[in-house]
C-alpha cells in the first residue's frame, strides 16, 4: 500500500452558524484517483474548498504528505502541491487561453517549471495550442474544461482536486476528460474528484467516498461500493 | 474658427489629465471593489507634496516624482495593509467608511499645514505656451498629456507583462480563482492600492503645474473621475483615457458654446446621456 498523501481527520466545518461538515474523516493515496460522490449539497463542494484552505476547520485535523495544513491560506495550499479546479470552471474570461494557463503557473515553485509543463499540458490537449490566442470567454464548455485541467497542471501539483467537471457536457467530451485524468496520473498526480454522476464516478475511480448531510457515510472500493446496497438503491434503483 | 479648433485641442490635452486623475480611482475599484471616495485628496496630497518639494527643497515638482512615487506606493500599502484589508474583512462597508475618514483626514492635514489658500506649482515652464500657426497652447497642457500617455502605457504594459500585473488582472476577474493559482490577493490589494496612490501623485503634480489647488480640491477631482470612468467604462484602460478625452472635449466645448459657467454642467449632461444609452460606459464590459 503506497503513502496517505492527504489524510482528513473528524473534521467539522461551519458556515457561520451552519455546522456543513460533521466528523469526515477520508484518506487519499498517492497515485489514486480517488471519487466523492453525493448529491447537492452534501458538502463535497465545501470539503474541496476546506482542504483548499478558502474555510477553515473548527475540529479535525488536514494533514498533506504528514504536515498539518488545516490553518493555511488559499495560496499556500497552491505553493505546497494542492491545485483544484472548481466548479464552475471559473475562467479569466478576458484573458486568451495562453494567459490563463501562465496564470497556472503563478506561484514560485511553479514559475521555474513553466515551459516544461506548458509542453505537458499542449501534449495531453493539443487543442489548446491551437487555441493559444483565443479569448478564453469564446471556448466551448468541453474546451473551457480542458483549460481549467491545464490551468491546474501548470502549478505543479501533487494533489488535484477536480469539482463537478460533468456539468453540462456531453458524454463524448467528457470521456476523452476522463481519459485525460488517467494520463495525468501516470505523471505522477494524485486525483480526487468530485461528481454527482455515480455510475460514471465508479468506473472511473479506484476508491469513493460517499457523503449524505456533511457526512462520509461510505467509503471503499469500488467494486465494493457498487454492491453496497445502499448505493444500488439511491442511485442505481435496483 | 481657429478659436474652435484650440479649443478642440485644449479639450483633447485637458482629456489627458482627466484619465491620469481617474485612472486611480478606476484601478481600485476594478480590482478591490472599493469606491475608493478618498482618491481626489489622495491626488491633492501628491499636489502638496509637490509643493512642499518646491517650496523647502527647491526642487522642480516633476523632478520630485523621483522621491513622490516611492513615497505615495509605500503609504499606499501601508493603508492598505494596516486598514482596508483589516476593514475588509469585517464587511464591504468598513473599506468604505475608512476611505471616508482618510479623506477627512488629510483635507483637515493639508489645511493645518498650508492653509486654505490656493496654491499652485508654479515654474518657469507652466507659464510658457507653444503654437501651430496661430494656434497657442500652454506648454503645460502638452506636458501633462504626454505623461498621462506614458503612465498610461507603462500601467498596460506592466498589468500584462508582470506576474505581479497578471495577478492584480486575474483578481479583477474572480477573486477565487486569483487564490487558486495561488495568488494571495492581499498582497496583490496592497500593491494595487500602492499603485493607485502612486498613479494619484502623478496626476497630483500635473494638477498643480497646470491649475492652482486648495484643501478641498479632492472633491472637485473625485467627481470628474466619476464621470471619466461613467464615460469609459470600468476595467479598461484605454477606456479611461477616452473617457477622459470625451470629458475633457464635452468640456471646453461646453465653455466653447454655452460660456464658461456652463462648461462642467455640460460635461454631466453628457455622462448623464451616455449613462442612459451605454450603461456600461462607452468601453466597458456588459455586465
Amino acid at each position: 500500500m503506497s503513502e496517505e498523501l492527504l489524510k482528513l481527520e473528524k473534521l467539522a466545518v461551519f458556515h457561520g452558524s451552519f455546522q456543513a461538515l460533521w466528523d469526515v474523516s477520508l484518506v487519499v493515496r498517492s497515485r489514486e484517483i480517488v471519487a466523492l460522490i453525493g448529491a447537492n449539497t452534501s458538502g463535497k463542494s465545501t470539503l474541496l474548498d476546506t482542504i483548499s484552505g478558502f474555510l477553515h476547520p473548527s475540529k479535525g485535523t488536514i494533514e498533506f504528505q504528514g504536515k498539518d495544513i488545516s490553518g493555511m491560506d488559499p495560496f499556500k495550499i497552491v505553493d505546497i502541491g494542492i491545485t483544484q479546479v472548481p466548479e464552475g470552471r471559473r475562467i479569466f474570461p478576458d484573458l486568451n487561453v495562453l494567459e490563463n494557463l501562465i496564470l497556472g503557473s503563478y506561484n514560485r515553485r511553479a514559475r521555474g517549471e513553466r515551459e516544461k509543463n506548458l509542453e505537458r499540458v499542449y501534449t495531453l490537449f493539443p487543442l489548446l495550442k491551437s487555441r493559444k490566442n483565443q479569448q478564453a470567454r469564446t471556448l466551448s464548455g468541453g474546451e473551457q474544461q480542458m483549460m481549467v485541467i491545464g490551468r491546474g497542471l501548470m502549478s505543479s501539483p501533487k494533489l488535484m482536486l477536480l469539482d463537478e467537471m460533468s456539468l453540462g457536457l456531453a458524454p463524448v467530451v467528457l470521456g476523452e476528460l476522463y481519459k485525460a485524468l488517467r494520463e495525468i496520473r501516470e505523471r505522477g498526480i494524485t486525483i480526487l474528484f468530485v461528481e454527482q454522476n455515480v455510475r460514471q464516478s465508479l468506473q472511473e475511480a479506484e476508491r469513493a467516498y460517499v457523503m449524505e448531510s456533511g457526512r462520509v457515510v461510505l467509503g471503499g472500493d469500488v467494486a465494493e461500493l457498487r454492491e453496497e446496497e445502499k448505493i444500488r438503491k439511491a442511485y442505481f434503483g435496483v | 474658427m481657429i478659436d474652435l479648433i484650440s479649443t478642440i485641442i485644449m479639450g483633447f490635452l485637458l482629456g489627458g489629465l482627466y484619465a491620469l486623475i481617474a485612472l486611480g480611482l478606476s484601478l481600485v475599484f476594478g480590482v478591490m471593489r472599493l469606491i475608493n471616495v478618498a482618491h481626489g485628496d489622495i491626488v491633492v496630497l501628491g499636489s502638496y507634496l509637490g509643493y512642499a518639494a518646491m517650496t523647502i527643497l527647491g526642487m522642480d515638482p516633476i523632478l520630485s516624482l523621483f522621491f513622490g512615487i516611492p513615497l505615495m506606493f509605500a503609504l499606499g500599502l501601508g493603508i492598505q495593509k494596516f486598514f482596508l484589508n483589516r476593514a475588509f474583512k469585517v464587511s464591504m462597508e468598513a473599506p468604505l467608511i475608512i476611505a471616508f475618514g482618510l479623506s477627512i483626514i488629510l483635507q483637515n492635514i493639508y489645511q493645518i499645514i498650508w492653509s486654505p489658500m490656493s496654491r499652485g506649482l508654479t515654474t518657469s515652464y507652466a507659464l510658457k505656451s507653444f503654437n501651430i500657426g496661430e494656434i497657442y497652447f500652454p506648454l503645460v497642457y502638452i506636458l501633462d498629456f504626454s505623461i498621462a500617455l506614458v503612465v498610461m502605457i507603462f500601467l498596460r504594459e506592466f498589468l500584462r507583462r508582470s506576474y505581479m500585473g497578471r495577478a492584480i488582472n486575474a483578481a479583477s476577474q474572480d477573486r477565487k480563482a486569483a487564490q487558486l493559482m495561488g495568488i494571495n490577493t492581499d498582497r496583490v490589494f496592497a500593491f494595487t492600492f500602492a499603485i493607485a496612490m502612486a498613479l494619484a501623485g502623478v496626476a497630483g503634480i500635473c494638477f498643480g503645474l497646470t491649475f492652482p489647488f486648495v484643501p478641498t480640491s479632492g472633491m472637485s477631482f473625485l467627481i470628474i473621475a466619476f464621470g471619466v470612468i461613467v464615460l469609459g467604462g470600468l476595467g479598461s484602460i484605454l477606456g479611461t483615457f477616452i473617457g477622459g478625452i470625451v470629458f475633457g472635449l464635452t468640456q471646453t466645448l461646453g465653455s466653447y458654446f454655452f460660456g464658461v459657467n456652463a462648461q462642467l454642467l455640460v460635461a454631466y449632461l453628457m455622462v448623464l446621456v451616455v449613462l442612459s444609452i451605454r450603461p456600461q460606459g462607452i468601453f466597458g464590459r456588459q455586465g
